[in-house]
């Protein structure tokens, strides 16, 4: 070395009692303006429809202080749509930065734990084989539920084949890409050798809405996100040190094998909570943890910011959808058409901003 | 292991390989809807047209079915193959599959597009069409990410890979839900099929496969170097724009016209990319040549399994490549065989 007295830059730290984080002003900045562009798209979303309500009516009856007509408008017609848009961006979104950051593969996704995989392969076979077994789960327990099941059977599964004392990024990513393909070509296959009605039926379903969404299904996807968030929340603290890798991690005194094990297990639950309110809606949680760590400047995905922009994304993309496109289209695909060349355009600007 | 040991075990396992492709072959015109006998087969491949209806019938079942596909087979498989074993390369990602540079997306968009737009119903107009169309998507993805100064970075190229990819699949989606010709095609085109294609395809195919190839073998020795990271390979003299602009085309070549030829066939890049690391080690020129015998033989025997299984009905080959090959994959994964790129 040559003597060079070199004083990196580092951000500055910040001490409460026993809490301490470091002051990343630009993150802060970035994860409110998400979170007041997310409030703003949300009630907008809610005030148009068939019967418009003036922005402040809408804020207002949120709040509790409407007159009847505004809370039945709002609170039973259009509330249950804009809170599944809204908790099922938040609940893809974070579930996508964890298995990224769990995998330390920024092409990871829910879709690699096999949960949206295997819901898509139950709901495709109850849509597309009639009769029998299949009439009656269907019958009994809704084609939602079922899915649900199969989503969180197949999630559970992947994790099962992972764990060998510990769960390890490269073996999560394969085995992950392993039963989803199963479940893809099962998929696949349903659709080839169905009727081709059930196969237009079964697509609008692969493709996710939020078209219709009730207070019931609306308010289970809610609790569980919530329930999952806190225990998120509650584990971050361990799970930035995990990215520095294990070794070190362990040195700085993380229980490296029982936070990834609790957060994968938390992912798994997110994505299906989101299935449940709406479908799989693909390349939410793939996109919205990659958008949200290049607005924030981050090296890995933050959580918060990833579960705005995939709120963000979602609702505004249902907005576009009801709105301003000529045909009926359900939310992923314009989730898909706005999420993906957002992406490439962040990408291509850091590219021309680079200097070496 | 010392390196001289290496060397004929791992010449000897290319022989193997080379034998199981070729009994594979020969037993791919066997099998069918209508098994045939060795000497049957034979007849078929070499006697002159007679007045024997029975023979004649055998002589047309394999030169128009079974030869076609035993081909398709084989070249599409090493395609694939090579393929899934460049792009885990370039990337330096394990679970980048051929299907990222959004070539797979493009096929697919452009298939829709035909049959929505011109009317096209037939496999066989499609086809150019699939080819344009994932040579398209796969040159716009790799110029994105070539913009400015990153000069096709690994992590960029995947990225602007899926977001293209997200985005035409959202476009051929939205085409299909509102156009049920579409859907209909898109659904038998998805499944990846070896059959229903002449020669009147296979040979422009397996020119561009051919073409791809020759790229990819000039581009081995620098995957190696640039696998020791961007600035080892510099300093080592390896020129790291053009190689991997070589080496992305080569990708699309072999990649693109498999996927305009059979569909989407997801999976089987991947796969045998890990396997053939798992039995050469991480030096590419082996890999890379153990990757593509490997695919042709699973393409060529997944073919196979699908005319039997539900016969008289087919199961198309894309679909049992993953049905079969996963299960086996995970337990390789699961045994802890299979080690990180």
């Amino acid at each position: 070395m040559s003597g060079l007295d070199v004083q990196p830059r580092v951000a500055a730290g910040v001490r409460f009692g026993r809490v301490s984080f470091v002051w990343r002003p630009r993150a802060v900045l970035v994860t409110a303006l998400l979170a007041a562009a997310t409030f703003a798209v949300f009630c907008v979303s809610v005030s148009i429809g068939d019967f418009r309500i003036s922005l402040p009516r809408v804020v207002a009856t949120i709040f509790g202080r409407g007159d009847p007509f505004d809370e039945f408008v709002v609170m039973d017609l259009r509330m249950p749509r804009a809170l599944a848009g809204l908790v099922v961006g938040i609940a893809m979104g974070v579930s996508g930065a964890l298995i990224q950051s769990l995998a330390r593969n920024p092409l990871a996704s829910p879709d690699i734990l096999g949960v949206t995989g295997g819901a898509s392969a139950v709901a495709v076979f109850l849509v597309t084989v009639s009769g029998g077994a299949s009439a009656a789960v269907a019958g009994t327990v809704g084609l939602s539920t079922a899915a649900l099941a199969g989503g969180l059977g197949t999630g559970l599964l992947v994790y099962a084949l992972t764990w060998r004392r510990g769960i390890d990024g490269f073996r999560l990513v394969l085995i992950g890409i392993s039963v989803s393909a199963v479940m893809q070509a099962l998929t696949t296959w349903l659709l080839a050798t169905a009727d081709i009605r059930d196969v237009a039926k079964a697509q609008a379903w692969l493709v996710g809405s939020l078209d219709n969404r009730s207070w019931e299904e609306v308010r289970i996807a809610f609790w569980c996100t919530l329930v999952l968030l806190v225990v998120v929340v509650s584990a971050a603290f361990q799970f930035k040190p995990l990215h520095l890798g294990d070794e070190v991690a362990a040195g700085l005194g993380v229980r490296y094998s029982a936070v990834r094990a609790v957060l994968m297990l938390c992912a798994v639950l997110l994505a299906g909570a989101a299935v449940s309110a709406a479908g799989p809606v693909p390349f939410v949680a793939l996109v919205a943890p990659q958008i949200a760590m290049r607005l924030v400047g981050s090296p890995t995905p933050p959580l918060a910011a990833s579960g705005l922009a995939g709120a963000l994304l979602l609702i505004g993309s249902d907005l576009v959808a009801r709105t301003a496109l000529p045909t009926a289209l359900p939310v992923g695909v314009v989730t898909a058409a706005i999420g993906g060349p957002f992406l490439v355009y962040l990408l291509v600007r850091a590219n021309l901003r680079r200097r070496t | 292991m010392p390196k001289g040991a290496r060397g004929p075990r791992r010449g000897g396992g290319l022989a193997v390989l080379v034998l199981l492709l070729g009994l594979a072959a020969v037993a791919s015109l066997a099998v069918g809807a209508r098994s045939l006998s060795p000497s049957e087969v034979w007849h078929g491949l070499f006697a002159e047209p007679t007045a024997d209806q029975r023979l004649n019938e055998i002589r047309l079942i394999v030169q128009t079915v079974r030869v076609p596909r035993m081909v398709l087979a084989i070249v599409a498989g090493a395609a694939l193959g090579v393929g899934g074993a460049l792009i885990q390369g370039y990337t330096r990602n394990p679970i980048a599959d051929t299907g990222l540079l959004g070539i797979n997306a493009g096929a697919s968009f452009a298939v829709v597009f035909a049959i929505s737009v011109f009317g096209f119903a037939d496999p066989a107009q499609y086809v150019w069409f699939a080819l344009a169309g994932a040579a398209l998507a796969g040159a716009v993805v790799f110029g994105l990410a070539s913009l400015g100064r990153g000069a096709g970075n690994p992590l960029t190229l995947a990225l602007a890979g899926q977001g293209v990819t997200v985005f035409l699949t959202a476009m051929t989606t939205a085409v299909a839900l509102n156009d049920q010709a579409s859907l209909n095609a898109l659904r038998f085109w998805n499944s990846g099929s070896i059959s229903g294609v002449g020669f009147d395809v296979i040979w422009p195919v397996t020119g561009l496969i051919a073409a791809g190839l020759a790229l990819a073998t000039a581009t081995l020795p620098s995957i190696n170097l640039l696998n020791l990271g961007d600035d080892v390979a510099r300093g080592l003299g390896v020129d790291i724009a053009r190689s991997r602009i070589r080496g992305i085309a080569a990708i699309t070549l072999l990649a693109g016209a498999a996927t305009a030829a059979c569909g989407p066939i997801a999976f089987l890049g991947l796969m045998v990319a890990h396997v053939a690391r798992h039995l050469t080690g991480p030096d590419y020129r082996w890999l890379v040549p153990y990757a593509g015998l490997l695919g042709a033989l699973v393409l060529l025997l997944c073919d196979m399994v699908g005319r039997v299984v539900v016969r008289p009905e087919e199961l198309d080959a894309g679909v049992l490549v993953a049905l079969l090959g996963a299960p086996f994959f995970a337990a390789l994964v699961w045994r802890g065989k299979l080690k990180s790129a």
